[in-house]
């Protein structure tokens, strides 16, 4: 497939692609081999892990820092709640992507109203988080709620909610902003592939007497279930590393802690803990991401 | 064709819309409120919710004093230059209400001063009127800035980060020493370090060079593999688009450290290279599969012609792949331009918008007329961008849906 009409010196290649790949070797393959070596030694990376071991107290040797990331109550709360964003969010979002990626096909404005659903995707995290902590805003001295949730609430004749530092609902609340952020993403690329299927296969289930529902579970959803796996997949990685949402709503605090918060945390106080927490991160990524490359493929062959 | 069948389309569409609607505003509302708030006065948005601005406003006394007084004296009080209602000399004299009262009960060339409609005769209604015509004449007297509704100070005061107990341009105009240790109340405060003029500076500081420099390295290992012969090709190429899947945690503590012992932190070109490393495996792809899929042909027979490679990237490649490089570029500007933790990390001296932000986030809550003045000035960007090119955002976004 390259044409060998065109004459060309032993190196010419590798001088096209050493710019590309000092850079990538510098800065991505370098760190990471570093990243795994400094979280087998301690907070500033001088000794082995080992020697952050206090006596008395349970240790791992050389694994202890993988002691903290598996073991410590933070961190468990931080696996707890990913786990919880993977469970609850991820599904949620994408049925919703869904739902209008289905809805917005039948109506003649379209194309505005998946630009209001995806318009959150171009602006920042931070940006979003700002704005949802605008509305989850509690006012406690007595005046009137500024936040409109609380104001909806106190209109109904119910008590304000401290949304955000409550524990029995914080979490939840923040789940809302990731599903508000990235529904957007889910319904763009769900609705591709519905577009893509043959018009003749659904007015063939209509002429046969399907309704829309029956359509919607039989036909359309069975067809894109590849894209659907993709999307989940997806949804998936993007979970396992959410930071900003949670940064700069709550700090992780009141019970919301998640791995990538904490691994920010300690990138200045702990060398050892911190990489180990990144390492712990890429380890339940990459069988995703490998999943997720290959479908990603096959899906690129098909087309 | 069944009669009614459009009509009875319209009337089975009717959930749907109604949901799409639903939807579509629970979406829009948040950065609706963010929006509206900013151009709110503080006190305003300390006070009331922002959707009472799609109430007509009450503000205290208007309607006493539209009743009694705006017919001969104006809406504004000046309409009488002999008795100016919104200057602060004659409210001097009507410290309170009785006082005011003595003196409405004198007549005015023979007519009583207030006749139509006669003040309450009830002595007590009388002076609770008048109390309340008088906190609305104060309320004129202070430059008229109670009445306004929207305001663009929250964007001078999130601009310059100012902070102050009443806004930046009030402040310099009435030259609060203790309040502007840090300003110099002209335009060299846009690039104050705490503001976002001076953010919104680091950010295209960071986000221009950052989106040219992966896309031409990509170009040109796209070309070599593409259209040049080597061996290990496959292999090197299935690598370089592997490390994709490497989340840039993964990297932060080993660069940081790296950039510690060089004096690279808080460098611009620090941070241009991690995010050039990091946009390359994705752009590489994009650009391989761009350029794979141009004719073979054109560059045959530019070899013929007497072009080598050099000229043949230049001259047709590049301009060529203009499509996968838009796209490319949109993706990858967008993405700087909203990005957090690499900038928080890598640039601690020179914050971008988005680490402004949350340095101007008040833990109290106190702060809100800045903040979403802030937030909204790091979005224009993004939504001019998004709007113009959606198309081109939309397809970087869904082809790198892999991306780490």
């Amino acid at each position: 497939m390259v044409p060998t009409i065109m004459k060309q010196g032993r190196i010419a290649p590798f001088l096209y692609l050493l710019p590309a790949m000092a850079v990538i070797t510098i800065f991505i393959v370098y760190p990471m081999i570093e990243t795994v070596r400094l979280s087998f030694t301690n907070r500033y990376g001088t000794g082995t892990a080992a020697s952050s071991c206090l006596p008395g107290n349970p240790c791992w040797g050389i694994f202890e820092n993988y002691r903290y990331a598996l073991t410590n109550p933070e961190m468990l709360t931080a696996l707890r709640n990913n786990a919880l964003w993977l469970l609850l969010m991820v599904p949620v979002t994408v049925a919703l992507g869904l739902v209008v990626a289905i809805l917005a096909d039948r109506v003649r404005y379209e194309s505005l109203a998946k630009a209001v659903i995806f318009m959150p995707m171009a602006i920042s995290f931070i940006g979003a988080g700002i704005i949802w902590r605008f509305m989850y805003n509690i006012e406690s001295g007595g005046g009137a709620q500024t936040g409109l949730l609380n104001a909806i609430l106190v209109g109904l004749g119910l008590q304000p909610v401290a949304w955000l530092s409550n524990p029995a609902v914080n979490n939840l609340a923040l789940m809302a902003v990731g599903t508000w952020l990235w529904a957007g993403f889910c319904m763009t690329i769900l609705s591709a592939a519905i577009k893509g299927l043959s018009v003749e296969i659904i007015e063939a289930a209509h002429v046969d007497g399907a309704n829309g529902w029956q359509t919607f579970r039989n036909i359309t959803v069975p067809m894109i279930w590849p894209t659907i796996l993709v999307v989940t997949t997806t949804m998936v990685i993007n979970i396992l590393k959410i930071f900003d949402i949670v940064f700069v709503m709550t700090g992780g605090n009141f019970g919301t802690e998640v791995i990538a918060n904490r691994m920010f945390k300690l990138i200045v106080t702990d060398l050892g803990r911190s990489t180990a927490i990144a390492v712990l991160l890429v380890v339940l990524t990459i069988p995703v991401m490998y999943y997720n490359m290959r479908r990603f493929r096959e899906e690129e062959a098909m087309r | 064709m069944k009669p009614f069948s459009s009509l009875n389309r319209i009337f089975s569409n009717i959930p749907i819309h109604a949901a799409l609607i639903l939807l579509c505003l629970l979406w829009i509302v948040p950065t609706l409120g963010l929006f509206v708030t900013s151009f709110r006065p503080r006190e305003d948005v300390r006070t009331s919710g922002w959707w009472t601005v799609f109430q007509p406003r009450q503000v205290v006394g208007e309607t006493e004093y539209d009743t009694y007084c705006a017919s001969c004296h104006g809406a504004d009080g000046k309409e009488i230059s002999a008795a100016d209602l919104s200057s602060p000399e004659l409210l001097v004299d009507y410290p309170r209400s009785n006082r005011l009262l003595t003196a409405l009960r004198k007549d005015i060339d023979g007519k009583p001063h207030l006749s139509d409609p006669a003040l309450p005769s009830n002595p007590n209604k009388a002076l609770d009127t008048l109390s309340k015509i008088l906190d609305y004449m104060r309320s004129l007297s202070s430059g008229g800035t109670a009445k306004e509704r929207f305001t663009l100070r929250n964007y001078a005061d999130a601009l310059v980060g100012y902070k102050g107990t009443q806004d930046y341009l009030t402040d310099c105009q009435q030259g609060v020493a203790s309040a502007l240790a840090k300003f110099q109340c002209n335009s060299s405060d846009l690039l104050n370090p705490e503001g976002m003029g001076r953010a919104l500076l680091n950010t295209i500081m960071v986000a221009v060079p950052a989106t040219i420099l992966p896309i031409l390295l990509a170009a040109f290992a796209a070309y070599a593999f593409t259209w040049m012969d080597f061996k290990g090709r496959q292999l090197l190429f299935i690598i370089l688009v592997g490390l994709q899947i490497v989340p840039l945690q993964m990297t932060l503590v080993p660069i940081a450290r790296l950039y510690a012992q060089l004096g690279m932190q808080s460098t611009f070109y620090g941070i241009w290279l991690f995010h050039t490393a990091f946009g390359l495996p994705y752009a590489i792809f994009l650009m391989s599969n761009f350029l794979r899929g141009l004719p073979r042909e054109l560059f045959e027979s530019a070899y013929i012609d007497g072009a080598n490679h050099w000229i043949s990237f230049w001259n047709m490649a590049l301009p060529l792949a203009l499509p996968a490089i838009a796209a490319l570029g949109i993706f990858q500007f967008l993405w700087l331009w909203n990005d957090f933790l690499v900038a928080k990390i890598f640039l601690t001296t020179q914050p971008v918008l988005t680490v402004q932000i949350t340095n101007l986030i008040d833990p109290r809550g106190g702060n809100w007329h800045i903040l979403t003045g802030a937030a909204f000035l790091s979005f224009i960007i993004p939504m001019l961008v998004f709007f113009a090119f959606q198309r081109y955002f939309v397809r970087g976004l869904t082809a790198g849906a892999v991306k780490g």
